[in-house]
């Protein structure tokens, strides 16, 4: 079988807040032979658009989706957001001829026309499906023995079902059998698949950090080490925000929260500063120190 | 009235009045893409439950807001800066047993308010207005930019900005936007 090829989408707010995403996401898919080509001349996913206008929100999408069919490659995304618009548009106007066709009329105003051609993939879906569980298993040298993580999937590498239609829900594995993979023990905790509260950070900051602070709670209350995300806007409600939550609710968490490629990249052996550990918020000190 | 009565026997509930009503709204939202399945709800409040937001805050109820829908009460609903407290997390449509996607009538009615009632909370502005000067929502500065090659990245790809920009000629939406009214903050209780 030939290497999984992959135009990246790394959207907005990885470029610029949080590369630390992107430069441990490319160190280990350049590892585990997952090709990367740049994505020429692409704009916002469209999703934080949804709100003022669902058809310029298809639009945004539709034109990032026409760029890489034209190259003719699928797209992966890295953050769950850009996921959602673009996976939701893409099988929204596959589907739906008269949206398609209306939405066409717009971009072809733009000298572009959607056809339809290409899939829309999540990091932790390519992982999954393309790499598949046998190679990251193989890849893993220095497995984290005795390291106690839980993680947090997120809203929209899951809901809505009809769009994604991937993992259970209810009951998502596919992140957790990826960190099991690192030689990690991954822990439950009471209500994993809540939302982290970010979306609506810019209108209301109350009920975010109380989301975000009973979601710390619980991770804390199973006593895992770090938090593992993949997307940025949950790391930043969780790492940079942690802080910002300890002081509202005078607490002390102190509770790593890393991009699920860093933890995989340190199975695989790569020492932390390639995969940008240190730009973390919350310092994992403990953590790697335990797993030198 | 006297100070000392307690909280809850000066409480008056609101009345809605017929004239209010727009009967055929509920029509009208059943046609919209997202809204389709509004008049099957049967208010079980199965969203409400398992909403994070409404946990959280005295407002946000998205069982009302069908509820409204259902009832015409269009103002009340485009008007009520509630709706904007929605985070898009799209529990209550995989969880409703009507197949009824709440967050799909958020959206829709979120939509309206900016059409019809020129309203939209600052945040999204800023956004957009970042997106069509620049091609993404937060204006990345060029210390960013570099960064990244120091780090390794290769250079971000470079947005077409006159394109981006079209999109929003074309859908009415850099009009949309002009007009606009907006507002800071949403209480949550």
């Amino acid at each position: 079988m030939s290497n999984p090829k992959y135009l990246l989408f790394p959207g907005c707010v990885i470029p610029y807040r949080l590369s630390s995403y992107e430069i441990s996401a490319r160190k280990v898919l350049a590892k585990l032979g997952v090709e990367i080509v740049e994505m020429p001349e692409y704009n916002c996913c469209g999703y934080p658009m949804d709100v003022i206008n669902h058809e310029l929100m298809l639009t945004l999408a539709a034109r990032n989706l026409c760029i890489a069919e034209k190259v003719g490659l699928p797209i992966m995304t890295l953050c769950n957001g850009c996921f959602c618009s673009l996976n939701e548009t893409n099988k929204l106007l596959k589907e739906d001829k008269r949206l398609r066709e209306k939405i066409n009329g717009y971009l072809k105003e733009v000298g572009m026309e959607f056809k339809g051609t290409i899939e829309v993939k999540h990091l932790i879906y390519v992982l999954s499906e393309d790499v598949g569980y046998e190679k990251i298993k193989n890849a893993v040298t220095k497995p984290l023995a005795g390291v106690r993580v839980a993680q947090h999937s997120g809203c929209h590498v899951l809901r809505p079902r009809k769009y994604v239609g991937r993992d259970d829900p209810e009951n998502p594995t596919t992140l957790k059998e990826l960190i099991r993979l690192t030689g990690a023990e991954c822990l439950d905790y009471m209500d994993e698949t809540e939302c982290c509260g970010n979306p609506i950070i810019g209108v209301n900051e109350d009920v975010p950090f109380q989301m975000a602070k009973e979601k710390l709670d619980h991770v804390r209350a199973v006593g895992a080490q770090a938090l593992i995300t993949v997307c940025p806007f949950c790391h930043i409600m969780f790492d940079l925000n942690q802080p910002r939550i300890e002081r509202a609710f005078n607490e002390k968490f102190n509770l790593p929260v890393l991009h699920y490629p860093q933890l995989l990249g340190l199975a695989m052996g790569f020492p932390p500063e390639e995969l940008a550990l240190n730009e973390l918020r919350v310092k994992p000190t403990e953590l790697l120190n335990q797993i030198k | 009235m006297s100070e000392t009565k307690s909280e809850a026997r000066e409480y008056v509930p609101p009345v809605i009045k017929a004239e209010e009503l727009d009967p055929k709204f509920k029509y009208k939202m059943s046609k919209i893409h997202g809204a389709e399945k509004v008049m099957v709800c049967f208010q079980c409040g199965t969203c409400t439950a398992d909403c994070p937001i409404a946990r959280f805050s005295e407002f946000y109820r998205p069982r009302r807001i069908a509820r409204m829908v259902q009832l015409g009460l269009k103002d009340r609903l485009l008007l009520d800066k509630a709706l904007w407290l929605c985070s898009s997390c799209f529990t209550c449509v995989d969880h409703c047993p009507q197949g009824v996607e709440i967050a799909g009538i958020v959206r829709v009615l979120r939509n309206m308010a900016v059409a019809e009632k020129n309203i939209l909370p600052l945040v999204y502005k800023e956004l957009a207005t970042n997106l069509m000067k620049s091609g993404f929502v937060y204006e990345i500065p060029e210390s960013r930019l570099q960064k990244r090659v120091e780090q390794g990245l290769p250079p971000l790809p470079k947005p077409n900005v006159k394109e981006v920009m079209k999109i929003f000629e074309v859908t009415g939406s850099a009009d949309l936007l002009e007009k606009v009214q907006t507002f800071a903050k949403v209480e949550s209780r």
